[in-house]
């Protein structure tokens, strides 16, 4: 058992050895040329999305009587904050929600509309709008109430070992973050920059789809998208980044 | 019509550099990979570049299949006369887009 114990805090102590411990956000890991694309609207090709979104908050879709502004106003401002707050409780299904799961829920009950299709550019495009309003703000995850449960399923599911290659999502990111894995630094996968351009995808895409890269990566079979494991593990991992910048729409390797 | 994104200041010094730049939203299929089924995924890419100040031509660019999807140009100018900068792209299926900004030079 004192063997198990010690055995488990080794990778901590590996981890310590390079940043100390402290949060570090995966911008600091990319290239110069990958943070000097994000630094600069004008060069961030996530921003052909956000001009999107804008152009989506204002238009009421096909059958649907109203907008998301005509309800929410100008997104600068209503929307100013939320992202940095999301998974969310939701009392009313009692479970947490996700950003992009809130925007397709008020699409179907408020605007009466067809949901969008999931990872398809419409919602990343609102996520994106939506997103970039926190841009700056600290990440504020709650866990307190009635959503501490989710939140220790998610810490579960985040420490559990999976897929062939028989590895946790936390012997990565918590025991070897700043480590190499072939030539790329492996980081500590905060969520700050969701949706976010990726240049592996030469496009934009959502934290599911990250994590579903994830657990092909290690060969576990992943998620459905609509699983409640995925938004237990995003409000654990939203808690993790706690304090870390909102980089909405962030640009990754 | 292909999301473009346009950045130019709007007001420049005569006889200055400025800077523009320009981010195309296109998938820029290599031609080189294949789907599902093994069929080669046909090549689509924006082949060519041109840049006009006032009708006169500043720059031209012919792309290649090795450039990314989302192509971002940035170059510079000199300012001359307040006028129009056309940037017209022309694509492998055909398609030809202008997109035009304004400069104001003092």
């Amino acid at each position: 058992m004192i063997r198990r114990h010690a055995l488990a805090i080794l990778p901590l102590l590996l981890a310590s050895a390079g940043w100390a411990g402290e949060k570090h956000s995966g911008y600091q890991d990319a290239s110069p040329e990958t943070r000097a694309m994000q630094d600069d609207d004008a060069a961030n090709p996530a921003f052909l999305w956000v001009e999107q979104g804008q152009a989506l908050w204002a238009q009421r879709p096909a059958g649907a009587g109203r907008s998301c502004a005509d309800c929410h106003g100008a997104a600068s401002v209503t929307m100013r904050g939320v992202a940095a707050r999301y998974p969310v409780y939701d009392a009313r299904l009692g479970r947490p929600v996700t950003l992009d799961q809130r925007i397709e829920q008020c699409r179907v009950d408020h605007q009466r509309a067809a949901p969008l299709p999931p990872e398809g550019d419409a919602l990343l495009s609102l996520a994106a709008y939506v997103g970039l309003q926190s841009r700056g703000m600290p990440v504020q995850v709650s866990i307190d109430g009635p959503v501490r449960p989710f939140f220790e399923a998610g810490k579960a599911l985040f420490t559990m070992r999976q897929g062939q290659l028989n590895l946790s999502c936390s012997q990565c990111h918590d025991g070897l973050a700043g480590q190499r894995l072939g030539g790329s630094v492996i980081p500590q996968g905060h969520p700050n920059g969701y949706p976010e351009y990726r240049l592996e995808w030469q496009g934009l895409g959502s934290l599911d789809r990250r994590i579903r890269n994830c657990l092909v990566g290690v060969r576990a079979e992943p998620f459905a998208p609509d699983a409640p494991e995925l938004a237990s593990l995003e409000l654990y991992l939203g808690w993790r980044a706690n304090g870390l910048p909102v980089e909405t729409p962030a640009v990754r390797p | 019509m292909v999301r473009v994104l346009t950045n130019v200041p709007k007001q420049a010094k005569r006889g200055e550099p400025f800077d523009v730049k320009l981010l195309i939203s296109h998938p820029m299929e290599s031609g080189q990979r294949r789907d599902a089924m093994g069929a080669t995924i046909p090549r689509s890419i924006i082949n060519s570049f041109v840049c006009t100040y006032n009708g006169q031509e500043v720059l031209r660019a012919d792309l290649f299949p090795a450039i990314a999807a989302n192509p971002f140009f940035s170059f510079a100018v000199v300012a001359q006369e307040s006028g129009m900068l056309a940037m017209t792209f022309t694509d492998d299926n055909g398609i030809v887009q202008t997109e035009t900004v304004s400069v104001a030079v003092e």
